[in-house]
């Protein structure tokens, strides 16, 4: 189908783009529109004022800081996918990106609408779980936030932001040089949805034991979620296979959704192997 | 609602249209600016048949706005073919392997591939699945579409620089 009518606005500032979203009544801002304009085309949605944001330029910056990576909301998918001084500093990017969509999609599709779309199974929401990342967000008035990513991801494809806010960018904070790291995920066809998706960063001490951890898991339930009891058995443990075996497993309690595509059980069992593998090859990657 | 003058380079010629905000660049394209080769299968996203070059970028023309082309460069499958009618490599590659059946899919498959083998003039068979992982084709089982995608490849590889098409 076609999408609905609407007002179409292309502001050349953040300024404007602010104060636009604080005016007009039942609009919704146009990032990449890889799912947008799939909704309209589908008319899931009717705005009456689409807030084109595709030619704001500050928007679409990276910047390596020494404690982390800004990634301005506007960058596109594909640029995160090539970028050097990502693969550098989180080469866990270079990984994931592939498993996005496809060439086409990810040319367009942003990591700011990719994180306000918050579909269970985007890749993009789970990276920035695994890395406590920031949300920065801007609304008119120069009232500006911060939030942490836990506190952002509010429910099913419901991030915490008003509906005057704008996210303006992510901070990701930087894992330790030599860092291990690994995306598992199984979708039937490649770019679909995963059905089950694990992600695991982790470094190791002196001693060859695991000193840091995050293991995340998507896809099964409505939300991405960090599985901190497979943490927590991991942290200080040399990795073993029993004790990956016993963190996976923690995989059993998560809530998990069932659909034509697969049982809740199922979703349970994928994942658990996809953690088990995710923490095997970060395990392999990491440096001792 | 508010009809926008928008300019284009489409396939190297400038084009002017007013169009509603709504209008997605494929629908611009084929009713405004009469390019029917860019087809169209699902308008959502999936199939990748409508599948253009933005600026030199694969992306689905149905899930982009018109108004969002204002002042890019536009390539369709029209312009693949040299100015004479000769078939691009490409092109010829496809007819040779039996890349195409009904051919409702080949123009986005033929833009997909011209991205694919700009950036890698020496692609795997595992690149080439992988690159057209998001354009649906039913009449063929893709065997052909690989196996002319990998023809062309080499065959441009071969003449590097010694043909017109070549840029």
């Amino acid at each position: 189908m076609k999408p609905p009518p609407f007002e179409y606005h292309a502001p050349a500032s953040l300024d404007e783009a602010c104060a636009l979203l604080a005016t007009l009544e039942n609009a919704k801002l146009l990032a990449g529109g890889q799912s947008l304009m799939a909704m309209l085309n589908l008319r899931f949605l009717y705005p009456d004022h689409l807030i084109d944001i595709n030619r704001i330029p500050s928007l679409c910056e990276i910047t390596v800081h020494p404690d982390r990576l800004a990634i301005g909301a506007m960058v596109r998918q594909r640029a995160l996918e090539v970028d050097p001084n990502v693969a550098r500093t989180a080469p866990i990017f270079g990984e994931t990106l592939p498993l996005i969509g496809h060439r086409q999609t990810r040319n367009r599709g942003t990591i700011g609408g990719s994180l306000c779309q918050l579909d269970p199974a985007g890749e993009l929401p789970l990276l920035a779980l695994l890395h406590d990342a920031t949300v920065r967000t801007v609304a008119a008035g120069e009232r500006r936030r911060t939030i942490p990513i836990a506190q952002f991801i509010g429910g099913f494809m419901s991030p915490t932001i008003e509906p005057d806010e704008l996210v303006v960018g992510v901070d990701f904070p930087r894992w330790p040089d030599g860092h291990g790291y690994a995306f598992r995920e199984h979708a039937r066809r490649h770019g679909d949805f995963a059905l089950a998706s694990a992600a695991c960063l982790l470094s190791l001490g002196d001693d060859g034991r695991i000193m840091k951890v995050a293991i995340g898991v998507g896809g099964i339930g409505s939300v991405p979620v960090r599985l901190s009891g497979a943490e927590a058995i991991l942290a200080g443990s040399p990795g073993d296979p029993v004790t990956v075996e016993q963190a996976s497993r923690q995989c059993a309690d998560l809530e998990a959704l069932s659909d034509v595509h697969g049982h809740a059980a199922y979703r349970r069992s994928v994942a658990t192997a996809l953690v088990r593998r995710a923490i095997a090859a970060a395990l392999d990657r990491a440096a001792r | 609602m508010t009809p926008v003058e928008i300019t284009l380079d489409v396939n190297g010629v400038a084009r002017t249209c007013v169009v509603e905000p709504r209008l997605t660049l494929a629908d611009c394209l084929r009713h405004e600016l009469g390019l029917t080769g860019t087809h169209l299968g699902c308008e959502n996203g999936v199939c990748g048949a409508c599948t253009v070059l933005v600026d030199g970028a694969s992306v689905r023309s149905c899930l982009m706005l018109a108004v969002q082309a204002q002042s890019a460069r536009v390539q369709t499958v029209e312009g693949v073919a040299g100015a004479s009618g000769r078939l691009h490599p490409l092109q010829e590659a496809f007819r040779r392997n039996h890349g195409l059946q009904c051919g409702y899919c080949t123009p986005g498959m033929l833009m997909t591939a011209l991205e694919l083998l700009a950036e890698n003039p020496t692609p795997t068979e595992a690149d080439v699945r992988v690159a057209i992982s998001g354009n649906l084709c039913r009449c063929t089982g893709y065997q052909g579409i690989v196996a002319s995608i990998l023809d062309a490849a080499a065959e441009l590889h071969e003449h590097m620089g010694t043909r017109p098409w070549d840029p």
